[in-house]
């Protein structure tokens, strides 16, 4: 059934953020809202795309609540979601190290490493819910860190001057989402939560306004399923490969996203990517994806190229050794240029820091697109073994991929996209533009503003998937006991299945002569090159341009072989590459019209004399959302103004 | 240093669960030894698509090692020849120019075949569910600090809870027994206070559906140990039998 449109002035976004004190939002918000009881809960259903933390911790919650929970995946097991791979930690407000933390100070170090462009009263909610994480996450048996007194540990991260991470090894992703999926798997096993994995959705089916279901492609046998619900949940992760090359997994996708966005939920914030400094390198032509070297060696390695270019010439020929370099001939660009913060200062500086030696034609490796991370001041100074002991498996993961031993010679590092802050709209309750869809984990356009901090991400999904949603949604439900179980038969099912597969049968058809993977990374260099690391007007009019042409030649020369009605790796990717060129147009169309810098969001134009970021809370303090208006149109920007009631907005320095 | 080497790949292929499957031959020439071995397979399915040929199944996902996606059986080794690695992290280096490689799925009665060198591993979520967990609900738990834990226990515990789920243990074994695995989760949550409660019940119920669902006996070959590329070690088999036997004698 079609909506009445209404006339854009009309529409006006509303965050729906409750009264009152900054303190005492949340806590009056949830003595106010309306709940579900326990005998109805049973005869409600909760589609949950995605078993990554935000997914897999929202299935379980909403399972032990007792609603009947559907829960997809794309791997063969919830526990492999892309959450498993994330190292360093997660944050939380505990002050256990009595060294000054508080609810206000993580709240605070967010909104300011944001570069004051996210929500104040979703942020000191997620500030507020982050020391009943660790709670919850010790109750599953989560192996944190400990000291030897038997009290968990705690580790510093950029952007803050308190030791609130908490970890697991280098492993922390792996330890949260396990202790989600065995929370997740006792619900499976008392049957609340049923488990539909090697399922991709690929359409969500709205029936008079309301999100009602799900169509999804059996990753094994190609089939078209559907199934019905009284609310999606969509946490389906980030889109950072758009860009083809990033720290993501190779199954991370927008698809979801774009699909939701198509059917009237916002798109907000696309241009927010973030590059992460302390990569290893690109290597060669069939590089599949790029390796997170942690944020946490920026500690005790020093960041340099060679002063002079025929140095860099020479190493790039391999007639010279980075350790054949005397001191002085070294250029240590971030402790020169940023003598306060040093090679310490936050990730998009660094990383622009990286690209600009590089163009002038510093950079080193074969490629000429990489610096040195070297650790051999630090192991003079503190001995190997103290160097082994704390990146021990980080020099050992490197030494496996580089070949090179970095205790000898200085590791090459590069920036990659590794996050995106941006994402689907969604209001304080976590519900899209669209009634009855709602949005977690980093999916939606979140807490983090322009610029995450490093262990918030985790922090994030599991407050949406644990402490948040399972409230939020219930406000939502609680009108709906009266409504019947939908069948699949019902024509908005018919109608969304038959786009589907017109979709899939155009692609099959097209039988061009480009493999998937080879028109996607055209996608990734055109994302890359303009609208990568630093930005510009003409640029970015390239960008659009370009994918456009794209666009043009996946839907006409695109190749993919096999069957529809099969297992069918390159269908899959097929699927997900067009709705990346549609997610790199509204990237490039977002960061176009935001005429600022802010984060990791650099606009060349607007920088201050000494080429840092200049922000312009005048005209764009405000969250984007772009809603859709049909293929071939352009889409509508809406804004959402970001009023500061409780922080006082200042510019960033990382020089004094 | 990086070099170039021509090699010859013998892979498993299988259109199907029940289809019957057969080895087929494939030539790769000028591969980088700084590729890795998925990304050599990326370029020889790059090849088979150019030249209308299906491309090979494989699974994959995070290609750094944590995920447990990534599941090949090269030259007789889960994983392959190297050590303390995934499939996703072995690098081409460590073949030689002419090489033939051989390339199968993890073959074992718990893990069918899906298609070419892809598995069901439905099972280990199985057993995951039969009591892979502790038994608490969201909110109402006690603060983070109330119990503190001797720092070796939560090392040790921490060491078996990094089992990836990769089920390169049951290939490895000869039995296709999945004791490593199963031993590894139990090890993990009866280390910790929290999951000592519910000890006796986990362990008995996840043996029971191991056996259920068709793995064999473990008879101490070691051969798992020696193929895990988490080094899970073979200590948490025995720390499972002797819990297993003191939980059944109290029945
Ligand atoms: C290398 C790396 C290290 C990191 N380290 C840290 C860190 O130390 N601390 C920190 O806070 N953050 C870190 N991050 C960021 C953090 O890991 C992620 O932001 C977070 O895990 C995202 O969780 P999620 O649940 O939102 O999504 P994901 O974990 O990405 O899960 C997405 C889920 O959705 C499913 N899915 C996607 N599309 C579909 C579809 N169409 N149909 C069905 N299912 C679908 C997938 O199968 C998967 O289950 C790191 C990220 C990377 C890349
Ligand atoms: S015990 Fe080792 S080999 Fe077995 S599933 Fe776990 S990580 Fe893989
Ligand atoms: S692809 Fe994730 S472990 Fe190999």
């Amino acid at each position: 059934m079609k909506q009445q449109e209404k006339p854009l002035e009309e529409i006006k976004i509303d965050p729906r953020i409750p009264e009152g004190p900054l303190a005492e939002k949340w806590t009056n918000y949830k003595a106010h809202q309306k709940l579900v009881n326990p005998s109805n809960k049973r005869r409600l259903d909760i589609i949950v795309v995605g078993t990554g933390l935000a997914g897999a911790s929202a299935a379980a919650s909403l399972g032990e609540l007792g609603f009947n929970v559907l829960s997809f995946c794309i791997q063969d097991s919830p526990r492999r979601a892309h959450s498993i791979a994330a190292q360093g930690g997660i944050n939380a407000a505990k002050n256990y190290q009595n060294d000054g933390d508080s609810v206000y100070r993580l709240f605070y170090d967010t909104i300011k490493g944001g570069d004051y462009r996210a929500r104040e009263a979703n942020v000191y909610r997620l500030a507020e819910v982050s020391g009943n994480i660790i709670d919850q996450c010790v109750a599953q048996g989560v192996p944190f860190a400990r000291e030897y007194g038997g009290l968990l540990d705690n580790r510093s991260f950029g952007g803050a001057q308190v030791s609130r991470t908490f970890y697991a090894k280098g492993q922390t992703g792996q330890q949260l989402l396990l202790g989600a999926y065995s929370a997740m798997s006792r619900q499976i096993a008392k049957g609340t939560v049923k488990l539909f994995p090697r399922r991709e959705m690929v359409d969500v089916v709205i029936i008079e306004g309301r999100a009602r279901g799900i169509i999804v492609r059996n990753l094994v046998t190609g089939k078209i399923e559907r199934y019905s619900a009284h609310a999606v949940v969509i946490a389906s992760g980030g889109y950072g490969n758009a860009y083809f090359l990033s720290t993501n997994a190779m199954a991370s996708n927008g698809s979801a996203a774009i699909q939701i966005y198509k059917k009237g939920a916002y798109f907000a914030n696309p241009s927010f990517v973030q590059i992460h400094p302390t990569c290893i390198p690109v290597h060669g032509d069939y590089q599949s994806k790029l390796t997170l070297m942690s944020e946490s060696l920026r500690n005790d390695g020093r960041i340099w190229v060679p002063k002079r270019k025929e140095d860099a010439e020479a190493i790039r020929a391999g007639k010279l050794k980075p350790t054949d370099l005397k001191e002085e001939d070294r250029d240590y660009y971030l402790e020169r240029r940023y003598p306060a913060f040093g090679n310490l200062v936050p990730r998009d500086v660094a990383s622009r820091a990286a690209k600009e030696r590089c163009d002038a034609g510093y950079g080193v490796g074969n490629t000429g697109l990489a610096v040195y991370l070297d650790f051999s001041d630090a192991i003079s100074r503190l001995g190997i073994n103290v160097i082994k002991e704390r990146y021990g498996n980080l020099f050992q993961m490197y030494e496996k991929i580089v070949d090179d031993n970095p205790y000898e010679t200085p590791m090459m590092i590069y920036p990659a996209i590794h996050y995106t802050m941006g994402g689907i709209w969604v209001d304080y309750e976590l519900q899209t533009s669209v009634k009855g869809l709602f949005c977690i984990g980093e999916a939606n356009f979140s807490d983090h503003g322009a610029n995450r901090l490093g262990a918030s991400a985790l922090m994030q999904g599991l407050a949406d998937g644990y402490f948040v949603l399972p409230y939020t949604i219930q406000n939502y439900l609680s009108d709906q006991i009266q409504v019947p179980r939908f069948s699949t038969d019902l024509p908005e099912f018919e109608d969304t299945e038959k786009s589907v597969n017109d979709r899939v049968k155009r692609i099959m058809n097209i039988k061009g002569k480009r493999s998937v993977d080879s028109i996607h990374r055209e996608l990734g260099l055109i994302m890359w090159e303009y609208v990568g690391m630093s930005r510009n007007k003409e640029g970015l009019q390239i960008a659009l341009d370009k994918i456009k042409e794209v666009r043009k030649e996946f839907w006409t020369n695109v190749y993919v072989p096999g069957e529809e009605y099969d297992f069918n790796t390159e269908l899959a990717k097929a699927l997900r590459l067009a709705d990346f060129i549609e997610i790199g147009e509204l990237i490039a169309r977002d960061a176009l019209m935001r005429e600022e810098s802010c984060g990791g969001h650099f606009r060349e134009e607007y920088q201050t004399p000494d080429g840092e970021a200049k922000r312009n809370d005048e005209e764009f303090s405000f969250v984007s959302c772009w809603k859709y208006n049909g293929e071939g149109e352009e889409p509508t920007l809406l804004k959402e103004p970001l009023i500061y009631e409780f922080v006082q907005r200042q510019q960033r320095n990382y020089k004094e | 240093m990086e070099k170039f080497i021509n090699i010859t790949l013998k892979i498993w292929r299988q259109a199907g669960p029940k289809a019957k499957g057969r080895f087929e031959t494939y030539q790769l020439e000028k591969v980088s030894t700084d590729s890795s071995f998925l990304e050599m397979l990326d370029i020889l399915n790059e090849k088979l698509i150019s030249e209308h040929i299906d491309p090979i199944a494989f699974d994959h996902d995070c290609r750094e090692g944590i995920c447990g996606m990534c599941s090949l059986y090269i030259n007789g080794h889960p994983h392959g020849p190297d050590t303390e690695i995934t499939t996703c992290q072995l690098h081409m280096r460590k073949f030689k120019d002419g090489d033939t490689i051989v390339v199968e799925p993890w073959r074992s009665a718990g893990f069918p075949v899906i298609k070419d060198l892809v598995v069901d591993r439905g099972a280990f979520d199985k057993i995951i569910q039969a009591g892979g967990y502790i038994s608490v609900n969201t909110g109402g738990v006690p603060d983070g600090n109330a119990i503190p834990i001797p720092k070796e226990h939560a090392d040790e515990a921490m060491d078996a809870a990094t089992c990836i789920g990769c089920g390169a243990c049951v290939a490895a074994c000869k039995n296709g027994s999945a004791m490593l695995f199963v031993s590894a989760k139990v090890s993990h949550l009866a280390l910790l206070p929290q999951g000592k409660v519910e000890a006796a019940r986990r362990v008995k119920a996840m043996v029971a559906k191991m056996d259920e669902l068709g793995f064999g006996n473990c008879t101490n070959t070691r051969a798992c140990e020696a193929e895990c590329p988490k080094n899970i070690s073979i200590s948490n088999i025995a720390r499972l039998n002797r819990q297993f036997l003191s939980a059944k004698f109290k029945d």
